[in-house]
Formats: structure tokens, sequence, C-alpha cells
């Protein structure tokens, strides 16, 4: 090889080198905090809950419609705050092809049919009791709302209380055309 | 870059001190000094050879050890500062604001300002990270660096050396002989014997033995350099989890970090030691403390999800019954579930008895779960009693409600409604812990009885697919440092002389007192001339002294 030759495939090397070192420090990083939690423009994953009813829920019965996706306790006051218009915007949005799926952590049969019947809820309340959804959907802390799209993709996660403005153009944007 | 030419004739490449070739020194300093540095053959260390562009210049600068050290010491520095006060792991606060005010609160003004640096999470933080990974590219480039030209200059030496060589090396003799190619061969014999490999060339021999050793310290950064690739992994899901979680007795949850995986605790089980049993070895310790742990132990079933089927719906398939017990786990496709804490005697279920005020007559007694409560209990002639509502947590009344702080039943509350044929619409009580409330004056009262109780069992869920990487990196680390420690590579060179005598050379890496030990017993062997250690001159007083008696 001659010399120059020689020259550049060092340099080629270093470069290919000191690049993968840098990279791997970069990545390490930017993996720290982020592991494995669902983020905007993931697919919701899928699941299946059963309602007060008895009656089997699956997130893909909904496909090509958006789904509210609304994650809450009895015991949370936030959570029992925002129920009231979720039920009206319920109503309203049922129809527009945007529909309400609320699912309770955990949280005894009675005390949900209680709560569902002191606030007038229609619309379908499941119960994660192995809290296995929560889980996949990496919820901290109630309530959390993902917005699911009609491609059944997350449009948008909200992780606080909701005012009825707020859910209105949040049911807005997941309604399909 | 300008080669340098030696009077040999090799062109040896710039930075070379001593001739790839023959051994002539080619730097003024070299040539100028008795004792010549044998450190990497005096060959050009790579990053010598340029310094030119940008790539070049950071390449040169992590092949300098001095910085490897100056990394070394910044690592080892903000990771014991990092030990000064608790990390944001170990402190039982979440979110900045609390974070803030909880090293304020217990460290004062050195708390805020540890907590303002970013020390409070010291090893995730960016520039520890960057820190630890300029110390693995230090490494690696370091070595590399190093470990080449030495490889290269130690397969191509050349037996026979140039003589200002020799006389530059530590270990130098030089006299006359009156046989010097017998004293070569006797020499060659006994070296063998010595188990060194012997080469020669026109008049002059090399031995040498051992050499792998040399390559101990880069075995040793390679294994260190694959204990920080398995740490790296750690970052990548699937690879590591680390989680905790908290089970009650006679619950099933999904196992945090192993999705598809549901575990149901069957009980919760603490023993302790009795008197009788142990009095021997924990009869003074019983006394004074009252209480020593013998077993924690949560009796669990591991169940999986059913192939394709989703979260959330309760198809699942049996495992394995398990007692996970301190130090055995439970050990399922590379996880393994750790019992770490308990907590005990959190509520279970909470027996009630119906009563009419004015008699004490009683309608019997029922039982209310507090996980799943039920909406009715029948109860004797006739009587029921309806369960409106349930506060697991009671914190009280706001705005004419009583709320529950939390879905943990630490403090319940219900409310009855008592329907009894004296009363068929019913009556209505609310019924909380040493509290019971009434709309209007009732003729009957629910009774608490007894409670029953159950036990928390807090687990620990971990994989670490990294561990054996981890274990190859400390193993390879190990080999390192004992190839460089306890062999040691020796050379002896001797060559007939200029005129007539003999030259006689010796280096070692370490140890030159065994070196010393060899070449006296060739030199007995080979009657070669004596030579003497021009960096210890006392051991060779000590040589002739010991001659003398």
């Amino acid at each position: 090889m001659t010399k120059a030759g020689k020259k550049k495939t060092r340099l080629i090397i270093r470069t290919i080198v000191l690049l993968l070192l840098v990279s791997a420090v970069v990545y390490t990083i930017a993996s720290k905090d982020k592991v494995k939690v669902l983020a905007v423009g993931d697919k919701a994953p899928d699941f299946e809950l059963v309602d007060l009813e008895g009656n089997k829920h699956r997130l893909s019965d909904y496909k090509g419609e958006g789904v509210f996706l609304n994650f809450w306790g009895t015991w949370c006051p936030p959570c029992k705050k925002e129920m009231p218009y979720i039920e009206r915007q319920h109503n309203a949005f049922a129809e527009k092809g945007v529909h309400v799926l609320s699912v309770n952590i955990a949280e005894p049969h009675l005390k949900v049919e209680t709560f569902r019947d002191q606030y007038g809820l229609t619309f379908p309340i499941v119960i994660d009791k192995s809290k296995s959804v929560m889980e996949v959907f990496n919820v901290g802390i109630l309530p959390a709302t993902y917005l699911i799209n009609k491609d059944g993709k997350i449009e948008q996660i909200i992780t606080r209380e909701m005012s009825e403005d707020e859910i209105i153009s949040f049911m807005e944007s997941i309604q399909p055309e | 870059m300008s080669k340098i030419k030696c009077q040999c004739g090799h062109d040896n490449p710039f930075g070379t001190v001593l001739c790839e070739r023959c051994g002539r020194p080619q730097t003024e300093e070299a040539k100028e000094s008795k004792l010549v540095d044998m450190r990497y053959e005096g060959s050009a260390r790579r990053s010598q050879t340029y310094k030119r562009s940008i790539i070049d210049k950071i390449w040169n600068f992590f092949s300098s050890v001095k910085i490897g050290i100056s990394i070394i010491v910044a690592v080892l520095t903000t990771a014991a500062i990092g030990t000064i006060f608790p990390q944001k792991l170990y402190v039982p606060v979440s979110g900045e604001a609390e974070l803030a005010a909880y090293y304020e609160r217990l460290y004062g003004i050195p708390g805020t300002i540890y907590y303002k640096l970013g020390f409070h999470d010291m090893y995730n933080s960016w520039w520890f990270i960057t820190l630890i990974g300029m110390l693995g590219t230090s490494i690696i480039i370091a070595s590399v660096d190093r470990v080449i030209p030495l490889y290269k200059s130690l397969k191509k030496q050349r037996t026979k050396r140039h003589p200002s060589f020799m006389k530059r090396q530590r270990i130098y003799g030089e006299g006359p002989s009156e046989n010097p190619d017998d004293a070569l061969i006797e020499a060659e014999g006994q070296l063998k014997e010595l188990r060194y490999k012997v080469k020669t060339e026109d008049g002059a021999l090399l031995a040498e033995k051992n050499r792998f050793s040399r390559w101990g310290p880069y075995v040793n950064h390679a294994g260190l350099i694959i204990f920080l690739f398995g740490i790296l992994l750690r970052g990548i899901p699937g690879f590591y989890v680390d989680e905790t979680m908290w089970i009650r007795e006679g619950e099933t949850r999904s196992i945090p970090g192993a999705e598809g995986y549901y575990l149901e605790s069957k009980a919760f089980i603490i023993e302790n030691y009795t008197k009788e049993e142990a009095d021997e070895v924990f009869g003074d310790a019983l006394e004074r403390v009252g209480m020593i742990a013998k077993n924690y132990q949560t009796d669990v079933t591991l169940y999986k999800k059913e192939e394709g089927s989703l979260p959330g719906s309760n198809q699942t398939n049996f495992v394995k019954d398990y007692s996970i017990i301190v130090n055995k786990p439970l050990k399922f496709d590379g996880y393994n579930v750790f019992q770490m804490d308990f907590r005990l005697d959190e509520l279970k279920s909470m027996t009630f008895k119906l009563t009419e005020k004015a008699t004490d007559a009683s309608f019997g007694e029922f039982t209310v779960d507090l996980t799943n409560p039920e909406r009715e209990y029948e109860l004797d002639n006739g009587a029921r009693v309806i369960l409106s509502d349930y506060y697991p947590d009671y914190d009280g009344i706001e705005n004419g409600e009583p709320t529950s702080k939390s879905p943990i039943p630490n403090n319940p509350a219900f409310i009855f409604k008592m329907v009894t044929p004296a009363k068929p619409d019913g009556e209505m009580s609310f019924v909380a812990i040493k509290q019971t409330l009434e709309t209007e004056v009732n003729d009957y009262k629910v009774n608490f009885v007894s409670a029953e109780t159950r036990d928390i069992s807090g687990l620990t869920v971990r994989k670490d697919k990294t561990l054996y990487l981890l274990l190859v990196g400390g193993i390879i680390f190990m080999i390192g440092v004992s190839q460089g420690s306890y062999w040691n590579h020796r050379r002896i060179w001797i060559q007939k002389g200029p005129d007539g005598g003999l030259l006689v050379a010796g280096h070692t890496n370490k140890n030159w007192f065994s070196l010393k030990k060899e070449l006296d017993k060739v030199k007995d062997a080979a009657n070669l001339p004596s030579y003497e250690d021009r960096q210890d001159k006392e051991s060779n007083l000590d040589d002739k002294e010991v001659d003398k008696i």
C-alpha cells in the first residue's frame, strides 16, 4: 500500500472507532430515562377487559374510530371532577365516532358500580383487576388519559385533570373524518 | 512523516527510540543515556506518528497515559462525591420540588448545593456517563496504540543486536573468552534447560521466555472493556429489569417488567426462632431483643398468559407453585423474583352483627370482604343488610359526602341499609371504625365483631442478561492480571564482541532478581564474562561478597 493510502485507511479507521464510542455514550445517556415507555405516535397496545355487566371490551373493537381511554379510581379527586364532563362529551361525540373507554384500576366491583350509578355514567367502564393494562400503558398517576386515533395510534397522553373545554378539543382531535 | 534511517540501513518510523532492526539508539537522548528505556521496545507508539488532522489529535489525546490517569481520577472523585449524601433513588420523596426541599431540610446549605449541582443523581447524569465513556475510549485507544507496535517489534526482533544496544541494557557484561564459540553452545544448552527459547545467528544468541506476559495488561484492559460494554447493554430494553412489586395474600397481579406473567400470592409466612429450638445459639440474643426471624416466605403461583391473548383478559395458564424464600428466588424465563420486604396485618375482611338496639337481640353476623365486598348480606329472621357504599380509606366528609383517600383498606367505612321485618323500607347507618352516624334515630344497629387481616409481600423482580458478560469480562480481567503478574518476560543476549570477547546483556519487564539467578547459572555453565546490574549497584557488591565467602 502506498503511504498516502495507508494514511487514509488509518484516518478512516480512527474516525469509525471514535464515532462508535461517541454513539455508545450518547445512546446510553439517551436511553437512561425512557426505557419502554409508551410515547405519542406509538400504536396503542390492544387489551381485553370486562365491564360491570360482564361484557368483554377490546381496544381493537373500536378500530377505525377514536377512543378516549381514561384510567381512573373512585378515590382520586381529579378523576371524580372530570367524570361529569366526560359523560356529557361522551354523549355528544358518540355519534361522531369518538368513544369513551373508562378503565378503573383494580377497585371492587361494588365500589365502581356505586360510583357509576351516583354519577349516572353511561359509557363502558372496565376494571383492570390484575393491573396488567395499567402496566402495559405505563400508567403512573391518576387520572391518565390516552387519546387514540382511528389508526390505533396514540395521539396524545394527558396525565392531569382536564376541563370540559379541553375534553371537547381532545375528542375533536381524534374524531375520524 | 519523515523516516529515521539507522546506520544499519533500516528505515524506522518517526518517534522510534531504538532501531527496529539492530537496536541502535536513534534519539539524541537515547544516545547520551547509559541505560535505555525498553518500554514498548523503543518502538514508535502509533500516536506519535502524526499530528495532523483533528481526528488524529483526538486520537492522540486519548492515547496519552497522563490523560487516562486524569480521567480515572475524575471518575473516582465524582463517584466518591456521589456517596456523600444519599442518591435520589434512595430518597423517600419524588418530584423536583420535594427533592430540593428534602436535601435542604436534611443537609442544609451543602444539601442544596448538592442538589443544585445534580449530584443527587450522579450515576445517571450525562456527564458521569460521558466520563465513563471517555475512560472506555482511553482504555481502548491507549491499548491499541501500544500493543500493536510492541507486538510487531517483538515479533520481528533480530537475534543480533548492535553492541551499542547491548551496552545500554541494565544487565550488561563484557570480557574476553577463551573459546567464544564453545561458550555460545554451552550457554544455549543451559538456557534451553532453563526453558528459554533460543535463536542463534552469526555468532549471536537470543534467549527468550514468557513473552506472553507482556500481553497481560492488554488482556486485562480487554476484560475491562467487555465489562463496560455489559453495563452499557443494561440500558437496552430486555437486557436488564429491576422492579419491585407489592402483592397481598390472595391477590393476582401482573409482574412488572415481565409482560405476560402473573403472580398470585397464596400466603406470606414469617417465622421466628423459639426459645426451645434455638436456645444454644440465640438464647442470649432472644432474651435481649425478644424476636429473631427464622424465615420470610411468600407462597406463590405463577401464571403465564395464554399465547396470543390480550393483556387484561384472564386467559392464563398455570406455570408453577413455588415458595419464595430469602435467597431462594422464583426463577422463570431469565427472571428472578426475590423476597425483599413485607407488611403485616392489612385489613382483609370485617365481621359485623345486626342487632335491635332496645332488646340487643341479634339477627346474626355477616362478613364484608374488603377487597371485593358484596352488595347484600342475608341474615336470620328475614333481615338483610345492603351495603350502599364503601370507603376503604375513609378521610372525613367533604361536601356532605364521605371520601376515601386511597383504595387501600386502611380505615374502612361503610354505609349500610338495614332491612328488617319491622322496618321493610330500611334504616341507613354510616359505620366507621369507632364511629357510627345515623341520619335519624334508628331502631337497629350494625356492630363490629371482628376483623381478619392479611400480609403483603414486597418482592423484587430482576432479570440481568448482562451478568454472564460481566462474568466473562471479570474473568478475562483476572487472566490479564495474573498473566502480567506471575510471569515475567525475560531475554538474554549473548554475542561475540568485536575483539574476540563476549558481550552479555539481559532484560526483563519485572523480577530482575530471578533473571540474574538464571543468568548466573548460564554464566557458570558456559564460563561467560561477569556482568553487572547497572541500576542496582548494591546487588553487585552483595554478589561479590558472597563469592568471597
